[in-house]
C-alpha cells in the first residue's frame, strides 16, 4: 500500500513540479514573484499549472449562507472569466462576486457567512482522508494481531504513538496524561501530516494558514482552561507568595498570560510553515528573475536542500505544538500542594 | 484572501473537520491502539516477572539440591565412619573373644596334660614299683637263696640306718 502511495506521490510531484515554471512562463513579466503569495494564501479555486493560456485548475464549491436566502452552492468558476480565470466584480453571480484579491463580497452589501470549500478546506479534507485511512488501517492491524508485534501501517504508527505518549504526554502532564492522549495524538498527526502534505508540489499551505493554526490553538486553550484545577486558577487570581498590592500587577499579567500561550502556539506554527514555503518558492522565483541556467542549477540544489530542512521543520513544529499544548495542560492539572507550602 | 487575517469559512471547516477527526480517531483508533499497547507492555512485563520468578525458583532449587547433596555427603561420611568403627569394634571383640577362648582352651589343655601327666607318673610309679618288686623278687630269689647273702644284706641295711 505504501509503495503504491509513493509511486502516486512521485507521479503527482513530477506533474506539479512544473507548476511554478509554467505559471511564470505564461504570466506577465512585471510580476515574477506574485505566485509566492498566491501559493501562501487561501484561494477559491485550486490552481495547479498554466500552459500558455490554458489554466489547469480545480474549481471549488463556493458555499454561502445568508439569513434571507439560506444556503447557496456555486462553483468558483461561476465567479471568474472562463478563459483567463481572473476573479473580479465584473463576473458577479447571483448577487455575489469575488474581487481580484480573492475576497468574497455581496453586490448589495448584505451580510452573509462564507462557508466555501476553499483550497485549504479541500486540502484539509485530503489530510483527513489520508490520516483516517492510515490510522484506521493501523488500528485494524491491532484488532487482527492483538498483542503480537505490529506490522504494516501499525509498525510505522506505533513508534510515533509511543513517542507522543511517553516523551510528550507523560513527561509534560504526569499521571493524568491518559485523558488528554487522544487529543495530543490527533493534534500531532494532523499537524505533522498537514505539514508533510503541504510540502508536496501543488499542495495548499494548510498548516501555514493562520485560520488553521488559530483553530488548533483555541482548541488547546479550551482544553487547558476547562481542565484547570483549583491550584491553576489560584495561581492566576491569587498567586501564592505574592504580597497583596503586587497582585494588582500580577493578576492582569497572569490573565494576559492565559491568552499569550495559545497566541504563541498559533503564530509559531503559522510563521514556521509559511516562512519555509516562502523561502522555497523564493529560490524558484530566482530562476525567473535572473533567467539564467546557472541560477537554475543553484536554485534547484537549494530547493532540494530546503525541502529536506522543511521535512525536519514539519516534524519539529508538530512536536513543538503538541509538546507546548501538553505542557500547558500539565500546568493546568498539576497538583501544586507540596510546592506552595515551602 | 489575507495572510494574517483568519478566514471565517476556513475556521468553521477546520473546527468541524478537526473535531470529527478527533472523535473518529479517538473512538476507532487511539483507544484500541493504546489499549493494545498497554496490553502488550503488560504481557511483556508479566513475562519478565515470571521469568524472574522462574530464575529465582531455579536458584532456590539449585541451592536446595546442593544442600541435600551436602547433607547426603555428611550422612554418607557418618555412615562410613560408623561402619568402620563398628567393623573395628567387631574385629576387636572377635580378637578378644578368640584370645579368651584360646586362653580357655590352653588352660583346659594344660589341665588335661597335667592330669594325664599325673596319671602317667602314677602309672609309671606303679609300673616301676611293680617292676622293681619283680626285679627285687627275682634278685632276691636268686641272690638271697643262701643264708650268708641274706645276712650280709641285713647288715648293710643296718649300716645305712646308722648313717641316717
Amino acid at each position: 500500500m505504501l509503495r503504491r502511495f509513493l509511486c502516486l506521490s512521485v507521479l503527482l510531484s513530477a506533474i506539479w513540479l512544473m507548476n511554478p515554471v509554467t505559471a511564470m512562463a505564461g504570466g506577465d513579466d512585471s510580476d515574477k514573484t506574485g505566485f509566492i503569495m498566491h501559493h501562501i494564501k487561501d484561494s477559491y479555486e485550486w490552481h495547479f499549472a498554466t500552459f500558455g493560456d490554458t489554466h489547469l485548475t480545480l474549481p471549488l464549491p463556493v458555499i454561502i449562507y445568508s439569513s434571507d436566502k439560506g444556503l447557496q452552492f456555486f462553483s468558483s468558476s461561476n465567479f471568474q472569466d472562463p478563459v483567463t480565470h481572473k476573479f473580479g466584480e465584473a463576473f458577479a453571480h447571483e448577487g455575489y462576486f469575488i474581487d481580484e484579491h480573492e475576497h468574497l463580497f455581496s453586490v448589495d452589501g448584505s451580510s452573509f457567512v462564507d462557508l466555501s470549500i476553499t483550497k485549504n478546506v479541500a486540502m484539509m479534507f485530503l489530510v483527513l482522508i489520508v490520516m483516517i485511512s492510515f490510522v484506521l488501517s493501523a488500528a485494524s492491524n491491532y484488532k487482527k494481531n492483538g498483542v503480537a508485534a505490529p506490522k504494516g501501517a501499525a509498525a510505522l504508527l506505533e513508534p510515533i504513538v509511543v513517542f507522543v505518549r511517553d516523551e510528550i504526554a507523560y513527561k509534560a502532564i504526569g499521571p493524568k496524561y491518559k485523558k488528554f492522549l487522544p487529543y495530543l495524538l490527533t493534534l500531532f498527526f494532523f499537524i505533522w501530516i498537514g505539514n508533510l502534505m503541504g510540502l508536496m508540489p501543488g499542495a495548499a499551505n494548510l498548516t501555514g494558514n493562520i485560520a488553521v493554526t488559530m483553530t488548533l490553538a483555541v482548541l488547546t486553550f479550551i482544553v487547558v482552561n476547562t481542565n484547570g484545577n483549583k491550584d491553576y486558577w489560584k495561581h492566576v487570581f491569587m498567586t501564592p507568595g505574592v504580597p497583596v498590592p503586587l497582585l494588582l500587577v500580577i493578576v492582569p499579567v497572569e490573565i494576559i498570560g492565559l491568552f499569550t500561550k495559545p497566541f504563541a502556539l498559533m503564530v509559531r506554527l503559522f510563521v514556521a510553515i509559511t516562512a519555509g514555503h516562502i523561502v522555497i518558492l523564493a529560490f524558484i522565483a530566482l530562476v525567473f528573475i535572473f533567467e539564467s541556467y546557472a541560477i537554475g542549477v543553484v536554485s534547484t540544489l537549494m530547493v532540494t536542500f530546503l525541502n529536506v530542512i522543511e521535512l525536519l521543520v514539519a516534524t519539529i513544529q508538530a512536536y513543538v505544538f503538541t509538546l507546548f499544548s501538553a505542557m500547558y495542560i500539565g500546568g493546568a492539572v498539576a497538583e501544586h500542594a507540596h510546592d506552595d507550602h515551602h | 484572501m489575507d495572510l494574517i487575517l483568519p478566514g471565517s469559512g476556513l475556521i468553521i471547516w477546520q473546527l468541524i473537520g478537526f473535531l470529527a477527526l478527533l472523535f473518529l480517531l479517538t473512538k476507532f483508533a487511539w483507544k484500541p491502539i493504546l489499549a493494545a499497547l498497554d496490553e502488550r507492555e503488560k504481557s511483556i512485563e508479566d513475562a519478565l516477572k515470571s521469568a524472574e520468578i522462574a530464575r529465582n525458583e531455579m536458584a532456590n532449587l539449585k541451592a536446595e539440591n546442593e544442600r541435600i547433596l551436602h547433607e547426603a555427603k555428611i550422612q554418607r561420611d557418618e555412615m562410613l565412619h560408623k561402619a568402620t568403627e563398628h567393623a573395628k569394634q567387631i574385629i576387636e571383640e572377635a580378637k578378644e573373644k578368640a584370645q579368651q577362648e584360646g586362653a580357655i582352651l590352653l588352660e583346659n589343655a594344660r589341665h588335661a596334660i597335667q592330669t594325664e601327666k599325673k596319671a602317667a607318673v602314677e602309672e609309671v610309679k606303679v609300673l616301676v614299683a611293680t617292676l622293681s618288686l619283680d626285679v627285687a623278687e627275682k634278685l632276691i630269689k636268686k641272690n638271697y637263696t643262701t643264708d650268708a647273702a641274706q645276712k650280709a644284706l641285713v647288715e648293710e641295711f643296718v649300716k645305712d640306718i646308722k648313717v641316717n
